[in-house]
This record gives C-alpha cells, structure tokens and sequence, in this order.
C-alpha cells in the first residue's frame, strides 16, 4: 500500500514510499525528523504546522505529503542559513516576538510569506494577514513588532 | 483518518473514470475534505487528485464574462489583475475565504462541489448567475446547489471551470462567526448587466439561496436604505448556538445594505 513519492525539502531531494493518508507535515517530523514544524490543534486552525510549499504558507497538518509530491518544501529548519538566522527569525529573538515558542516556527514562516506579498505592511495587515496563526500566550504585540522589523531587515 | 488509496488524474476525464471506478471522491486543495476525513465524517476509499490538470487552471476574460479553473486557489482569484477588473467582488471575496493558508490551498471548485452551507463562492454564483462548466455540461446556478453539502453534480463528474457574466457593480459582505470566521450571515448583492437586481445568502440556510424581499426592494432603488427595509421571513433559517433564526432573518437586510453600499 505503499507509494512512493520525492520532493525537495530545504534544498534536498528526499524520497520515501509511504502509506497514502499521511499528512505532510507527519512526513517531515516523523519520516524526516524535522521536528521545528509543530502539531498544535492538528485541525487547520492555529498555524503551527505552517511551511512554504513551493513558496507558499501552507498548514501542513491539512494537506496530504501525497499533494507536496514533486513539490518545493522549505520548513524553519530551512531559513537559517550557514548559521545565520534568517532576518525573520532574528527579529523575533531581538523583539521578544515569542513567550513560550510552539507558535513561533508557523509564525515566522507565515510572516516570511507575508513580506514577501506586503514588503511594506503596516500593523493593520500584518495582524490581518496572521489571522491564521494563533498564539495561546497572546503574544500578538510583540509578534507584530518582529514582523515589522524582520521586514525592514528583509528589504535590506 | 481511515487508510485511503490515492491516485493522481491526468484529465477532468481521466478523474472521473478513475472516480467510477473505484467510488473515490475527487481531491481538490483538500482543505474541507482532509479535516472531514480527520474527523472521519468522510470516509472515502480512493482519492482522486486533480492537482496539475492543465483544463482546470487558469482565469480568462472573454467577451462579457470571466471564467474561472475549478483549480484556482482562492489566493490566486484574489491577486488576478483580471479578477480585480472585471468583477473586483470576487477578488474580495476570495481574499476573505479562511486565513491566508487556507486561501494557498483551497480551490474555487472544490468549495463549489462541497457546497458548505457557509461556504462564500456560492453567494457569488448564485447572485452574479454564473455557469458552472463540467466535464460533461454546463449547469445553471439556480440549478446546481441542491441542499446541504449537496449539487447538481453526479458522483463522477468534475467541474472545470466558473463562467460570471460580469455585472453592473457587485459586493460581498460577511458578518463572520468570531471563532470560525465561516459567514454567519454572508450576502452577494449585484446589479446584473441588464440592471436587474439579485441578492444571494450564505450561511443562513441548509443551502445558499436568494433574498427574494431584498432583490424586489433593490429592483425599485438599489440603495442601502431600500435594502435595510425589506423584511426577511425567519422561516427556513438556520438555528444554530450560534445564532437563531431571528437574528439571521435581521441580518440579511443590514448586510445586504452594506454590501449595496460596498458595491
């Protein structure tokens, strides 16, 4: 019952065959160990499970691996390159954009995503456009901040 | 979910045989069906994937009308240039489906196939008249949704593409639920290009239906206050913890008169 499938995960080519119902993201923590990207309500609501897939945030706990076949991944795991984090990802350590971090991976990577659409947003959308992503601790504040001074960083 | 066989189609036609001959459901960005399978209300046996199928993408203007790939993300229909001109009401609406992953994912068709009763496209085929194109035919808007998660569309059919005739001027507006963000109340108004006036209502209903009071007040001045005054009879609607059937009758009126003044 198994198929096989490949697709390219933060610049690697990965390969596996795997049962048909497997969602992506149980693809990437179990099969491929990247365990940055969290399971929070695993019902498509908070964003934890968030990842680019071909250059777009997704909510990798409502899609099947079997739809990322052939596909471009880049997980958090993937910003940080050459030990250096991501503009994104460094914002939001220097902003305190975070309390107790399980929203952070989905956050970071949906913001990613929104800067690259609005590299000029304001406070409005950038809360507007994180709607999807979901902070229990009510962080919202400070996540706001880091977006806003990852994207300056960004459009360095 | 339930184990599940998964195959990938090649054409709208190819889907559907594949679909009648396993008695699988079609696979479209997923976001309805994976979280229904999850919860296991929907157990199919075979997955159908139409992702990649060239006769389903796409968004092109021809004379009159703007038509739509049953594949399109709604992200898609809310970033198109030719969305935003011909009808920027369905940009708008697109770019209010879920949150913004959701919108990455999620296809126009798929949500006219599963046809929640909360759903937003169809409050806009429904108002705007459009044609909904399968593999096989072409249906009618007053013709396709049939009640609760249920259309015109056979087991193995596949829809292909959305044909609107472009309006007049059109808007959408949805007083969402505070959790869910589905419409608790969500109305398209438009004025058609031969000056009519039609005004559907999402999740109000088991199924999306037209405000006949508010299409007959709008016919005589299409202005907020005409469509503030018609009065929406309760019986039928939906009464939820949400909100009763009361509540959703008074919205219509107050919605559709600030989708009027939207549009």
């Amino acid at each position: 019952m198994g198929i096989a499938i490949s697709m390219t995960v933060n610049g690697a080519a990965v390969s596996a065959e795997i049962d048909p119902r497997t969602l992506l993201v149980d693809f990437l923590r179990v099969n491929l160990g990247l365990t940055g990207t969290h399971v929070g309500c695993d019902t498509a609501q908070c964003g934890a499970c968030t990842i680019h897939l071909d250059g777009r945030a997704v909510k990798s706990c409502n899609v099947l691996a079997l739809q990322a076949n052939g596909a471009r991944v880049t997980t958090i795991e993937g910003l940080a390159g050459s030990g250096e984090l991501h503009p994104m990802q460094a914002a939001f350590k220097e902003c305190h954009g975070l309390q107790c971090g399980f929203c952070t991976p989905g956050m970071v990577m949906s913001a990613i995503d929104l800067v690259q659409r609005h590299p000029n947003a304001d406070e409005a959308t950038i809360r507007a456009q994180l709607e999807g992503n979901l902070c229990r601790c009510t962080g919202y504040h400070n996540i706001v901040k880091a977006v806003q001074q990852g994207a300056a960083a960004m459009s360095r | 979910m339930y184990a599940v066989e998964y195959q990938k189609a090649k054409s709208a036609a190819d889907a559907s045989g594949l679909i009648a001959k396993s008695g699988g459901r079609a696979l479209a960005g997923g976001q309805s069906l994976i979280g229904a399978m999850k919860l296991r209300l929907a157990q199919p046996g075979t997955l159908v994937d139409l992702a990649g199928i060239p006769e389903l993408a796409g968004i092109r203007v021809e004379s009159g009308t703007l038509s739509i790939g049953a594949m399109t993300r709604h992200a898609d229909v809310a970033g198109s240039a030719d969305v935003k001109r011909t009808i920027p009401a369905l940009a708008a609406l697109a770019e209010g489906i879920g949150d913004r992953q959701v919108r990455n994912m999620g296809t126009i068709g798929g949500s006219l196939a599963n046809n929640d009763p909360a759903a937003d496209w169809p409050a806009a085929v429904l108002a705007l008249g459009a044609t909904v194109i399968t593999h096989q035919r072409r249906i009618g808007a007053s013709d396709f949704f049939k009640g609760m998660y249920e259309t015109a569309l056979a087991a193995d059919e596949i829809i292909t593409a959305v044909s609107f005739p472009v309006p007049r001027k059109a808007a959408y507006v949805k007083f969402p639920n505070p959790a869910s963000r589905f419409a608790l109340v969500g109305v398209f108004v438009a004025q058609l290009a031969d000056g009519s006036a039609r005004v559907a209502v999402t999740g109000a209903a088991p199924s999306v239906f037209r405000a006949a009071s508010v299409e007959a007040a709008l016919a005589k001045a299409f202005t907020p206050d005409a469509a503030k005054a018609a009065h929406v009879d309760a019986a039928g609607l939906s009464s939820d913890l949400h909100a009763s059937a009361a509540y959703r009758a008074h919205l219509i009126p107050v919605i559709a008169a600030r989708a009027v003044a939207a549009a």
